[in-house]
């Protein structure tokens, strides 16, 4: 039960990967690329949780109250902002790359080098 | 003074977000100048901040937030004379790069210069950063900006792909390097790397920190492409523009190697000093796999950008031999390598860069001959390739020699034929590239693809001349890689540069406790006889394989069958590099995957 | 040969996730149990953010004061992806508009009631969005997570099918991005602001005031109106840009 939340973050890590490897459309594997992401964030607010305490802000409840650990979800939303960055950036490229080869399938696009 | 590190990475923040905003009321050239000033501020800054440093660490803490109670509070900048000594190397790459793209490079402006303002902000700051999830932020922002400046020529299809391969490819690395940190923050509470190695020198290695320093390491092994993560270089680096490929080969992967060493000695060397052996043994392994392949490969090029982006492979290869060796000497050697090789790598790209602005193409085949007017840029390209063949006795063979004593001196007396190898045959596919496209001598080695051509050239000035901020530039890269051969006493600074680096408990101290460690200047051996044997060794054999393969086929009776074999061994190989996103994410996991588990290995 | 290829990734991969997901899955039943983190750096940023700065949102004030160059890090990796998407997605030779009745005639027309409700919801998410981020340093919120929300009131609009608006909007583009570039500079500003007063960068030089009041926390108030300026500046900027490759038509 303890290691549940974590065993979570291993199962969207495999995921993720797998279906960036086996992905048919760039969509798809951008989507995929989110799910790995996911991974990070369970496992580092899983790491700050602490069984029966409060949000980390003290607003209405007394200053010596037990509260869970601020710096992972400081962590998890430097993260955030980094992951729709990359979506961003990712899917300004398969637009481009849409208008050029008519398609979205990753195993489609032409090579620089054929065999 | 000591307010030069945070400077040297805001400044170039500041005057990139500010460009933004009235760039698009400025002509080109001021923004251009803007630009290039600021790079060139940022350069004098990270001189002064390592010859102000010298052999010392200079810690800066930012918001006035320090140590209290034992627990680092804030971000740090941990500032010690290899960091520094990047940080200025690649400010200088940047100016270089920024002077060339000033005419004629066809981009819009001022994104492209805010593009590289940012980028150069994300190296240095990583080179200097003491905490290790500031170190992913400036990370992801080198990243970020690097995929944009791939992805730069859009009417390319060659280039989307490349870009979207970069991308991709980063982006796993990053969050593998997220994943580490997570586990690692988990186990000791800590984000500053002192902190971090001063838990786990009383806790000890155990399973999640063994764990946590695979993610981190494949994490930064994937950044500097290493094999089996190495795929998406050679697709990024062929259709990257030109300044920026500077920048690329010279800096940014030779980054990812520099982040694994700053964590490895300053985070992880305590829990896993017992275990040096066997991670030595594990990244010299992976370091001449690497250097091979990319030696191999280049070998079987056509198009000449991707020709060097397999050399830039290579190095990698050993530049990771080199740091692998885990020893003061090692890492001594990569660094003056890295600074040498750095040089080399970014002359032949500007050399690339000008055949492509003079001739419009880049593919052996296509260019047979036809540059034979070009002579100076011929003759920059020449002494390009002797010296990453590491000519005797210049910047190359310098850092090429530490090495090799280096490894030498830790029993490992297999590495110096086999490096000399791999600079074998990177000089020969360059040398063989100078005949085929310079003198018309012999065939190319591939048959070029429709796809290699660009449609629209880079510049828009006249094709008649080479512009001489293309030029000059190129000179001044030169003058750097045979210079850090030829000045002597650096081959001592880079050694005590290293010691401070490997000086896993002085690190400690300064960081935690702000108390000076001074450490006595050291001094390097010179270049031993079998370095010279060596290195001298490795220039002939690259003439000779560049001669075999020039006339090879035709005057040796031998030579079509030779040729023969050697494309059909050679084939898998390229059919591996096969451009889709797939394969090079199986690839990765699988790598991934055996790259912890031998690690794991070391604690059952 | 297709067939081949995707034997060969398939069973690398198979091989690579096992070991990947299983070392993962080894390593983290070594971690403390879920729930009891226990360790002093949260603890004692949790415990001293209040009494130090005089603000109770602690998520707030470490991630602009106790680890602000993170953020400013951050920020400016939000810049250089809306910089890169408008290099990216940039007309290129050849690339013309449709013209603006064509795109009238063209939008699928959405129900009156779907309008409306677009358009009412407007106002209440700017407002929400403007006390997200004006209130991040006392409660839940800040910067980032407000400038959503004002994004939010401006997209909501074209959500509902007011296609025009968006068109507008791309037309002031150029403001949209002087906006989101202010906003990434304003950061650095309060950065070098510390610098100049009290000599360290991003020291937190404004007084602190009283706790609970809107301008506790010393500078976080204008931290969080900078970045929530830049938020939403930078996905409004993303979106147009996103909007006028929709409009593009190339030449036959």
């Amino acid at each position: 039960m303890s290691v549940y939340p974590y065993l979570v973050a291993a199962w969207l890590l495999g995921c993720g990967l797998y279906g960036i490897v086996t992905s048919r459309n760039y969509i798809h594997l951008t989507i995929c690329l989110t799910v790995v992401q996911a991974s990070t964030y369970v496992l580092l607010l899983s790491v700050g949780y602490v069984n029966g305490a409060q949000a980390p802000i003290y607003a209405g409840i007394s200053e010596r109250s037990v509260v869970v650990d601020p710096i992972v979800q400081a962590l998890t939303l430097t993260d955030v902002v980094v992951e729709a960055t990359v979506v961003a950036l990712l899917l300004a490229l398969i637009l481009q790359a849409n208008k050029r080869y008519g398609t979205t399938d990753p195993d489609r696009m032409t090579r620089m080098h054929d065999e | 003074m000591s307010q030069l590190a945070p400077l040297s990475v805001a400044i170039p923040l500041l005057v990139a977000a500010l460009l933004t905003c009235a760039g698009a009321f400025l002509p080109r050239l001021a923004v251009d100048l803007i630009a290039t000033l600021t790079a060139l501020a940022c350069f004098a800054m990270t001189l002064t901040l390592i010859i102000h440093v010298g052999s010392g660490l200079e810690v800066y803490w930012f918001g006035g937030w320090h140590v209290t109670h034992g627990v680092a509070v804030g971000i740090d900048f941990a500032v010690g004379p290899i960091g520094a000594g990047l940080a200025t190397f690649i400010s200088l790459l940047m100016v270089l790069a920024l002077i060339s793209s000033t005419r004629g490079l066809d981009v819009k402006h001022p994104y492209y210069q805010v593009l590289m303002l940012t980028f150069l902000a994300g190296m240095v700051g990583f080179c200097l950063s003491g905490d290790l999830f500031n170190m992913f932020v400036l990370f992801e922002l080198m990243s970020i900006s690097a995929v944009a400046l791939v992805g730069y020529k859009v009417h390319e299809r060659a280039a989307l792909e490349g870009g979207l391969n970069f991308a991709v490819i980063n982006t796993i690395g990053g969050f593998l390097f997220l994943l580490g940190i997570g586990l690692v923050y988990s186990r000791t509470g800590a984000l500053n790397l002192a902190q971090i190695g001063h838990y786990l020198a009383h806790s000890g290695n155990d399973r999640v920190v063994m764990v946590a320093f695979a993610l981190i390491a494949s994490g930064l092994l994937i950044k500097a492409a290493v094999v089996p993560f190495h795929f998406w270089l050679a697709d990024a680096y062929a259709v990257a523009l030109t300044p920026v490929c500077l920048l690329l080969a010279g800096a940014m992967s030779e980054l990812g190697l520099y982040g694994l060493g700053r964590i490895y000695f300053s985070a992880f060397e305590p829990a896993l000093s017992g275990h040096t052996g066997t991670l030595r043994a594990i990244f010299v392994g992976i370091g001449l796999l690497t250097s091979l392949w990319g030696g191999l490969m280049a070998l079987t090029e056509d198009h000449l950008k991707r020709l060097l982006a397999f050399v830039t492979i290579a190095f990698i290869g050993v530049f990771l031999t080199g740091l692998g060796l885990l020893s003061p000497d090692g890492v001594a050697g990569t660094a003056v390598y890295v600074l040498a090789d750095g040089f080399g790598k970014a002359l032949l790209f500007a050399c690339a860069g000008m055949i492509q602005h003079r001739l419009g193409r880049l593919s052996q085949s296509r260019l047979h001959g036809r540059a034979r007017s070009l002579r100076l840029i011929g003759a920059l390209f020449l002494a390009g390739g002797l010296l990453i063949a590491a000519l005797p006795p210049f910047g190359p063979f310098l850092g090429k020699s530490m090495i090799e004593d280096a490894a030498v001196k830790v029993g490992y007396g297999f590495v110096p034929p086999l490096i000399a190898l791999s600079s074998a045959l990177c000089g020969a596919a360059v040398l063989r590239a100078y005949a085929c496209v310079f003198l018309g001598w012999g065939e190319a080695p591939g048959r070029a693809d429709q796809t290699d051509e660009d449609t629209e050239p880079e510049t828009t000035d006249s094709h008649d001349r080479t512009p001489l901020v293309q030029l000059i530039p190129a000179i001044v890269l030169l003058a750097g890689a045979i210079g850090v051969g030829v000045w002597f006493g650096f081959a001592d600074l880079a050694e005590t540069a290293a010691t401070r680096f490997t000086d896993v408990h002085g690190y400690l101290v300064t960081v935690l406790a702000a108390s000076g460690h001074p450490i006595p200047p050291a001094a390097s051996s010179s270049p031993a006889w079998y370095d010279w044997l060596y290195c001298g060794g490795a220039t002939v054999a690259a003439v000779a394989f560049a001669a075999a393969g020039v006339w090879g086929r035709r005057y040796l009776p031998w030579g079509c069958r030779l040729t023969d074999a050697a494309s059909r061994v050679l084939a898998p190989l390229r059919r591996t590099h096969s451009g889709q996103i797939g394969d090079y994410t199986a690839a990765l996991t699988l790598g991934v995957g055996v790259f912890g588990g031998l690690l794991a290995l070391t604690l059952l | 040969m297709r067939g081949g290829h995707s034997r060969a990734r398939l069973a690398t991969a198979a091989v690579g996730l096992v070991l990947v997901v299983g070392g993962f899955a080894w390593a983290v039943t070594d971690l403390p149990a879920f729930g009891h983190y226990h360790h002093r750096y949260g603890a004692y940023l949790a415990q001293h953010s209040l009494p130090q700065r005089g603000a109770t949102n602690s998520i707030n004030v470490i991630t602009f004061d106790y680890r602000g160059f993170d953020t400013l890090g951050e920020e400016f990796i939000l810049f250089v992806a809306v910089v890169g998407v408008v290099v990216l997605l940039r007309r290129l030779r050849g690339e013309e508009d449709e013209s603006d009745e064509d795109i009238n005639e063209s939008q699928p027309l959405a129900s009156e009631s779907l309008r409306w409700l677009g358009v009412a919801s407007a106002a209440p998410l700017a407002v929400i969005g403007a006390y997200v981020v004006t209130h991040g340093q006392l409660t839940p919120g800040g910067g980032f997570q407000g400038g959503v929300i004002l994004m939010a009131a401006v997209t909501i609009v074209f959500v509902g099918g007011e296609f025009m608006i968006m068109l507008r909007l791309r037309a002031r583009a150029q403001f949209l991005e002087m906006g989101e570039a202010l906003g990434a500079a304003g950061l650095a500003v309060l950065g070098f602001g510390g610098l100049i007063a009290s000599g360290v960068f991003f020291e937190n030089f404004i007084p602190h005031g009283h706790r609970g009041s809107l301008f506790s926390g010393g500078f976080l108030t204008i931290a969080n109106l900078a970045v929530g300026i830049e938020v939403a500046g930078a996905i409004l900027m993303v979106l147009a840009e996103l909007l006028d490759q929709r409009l593009l038509t190339r030449p036959a």
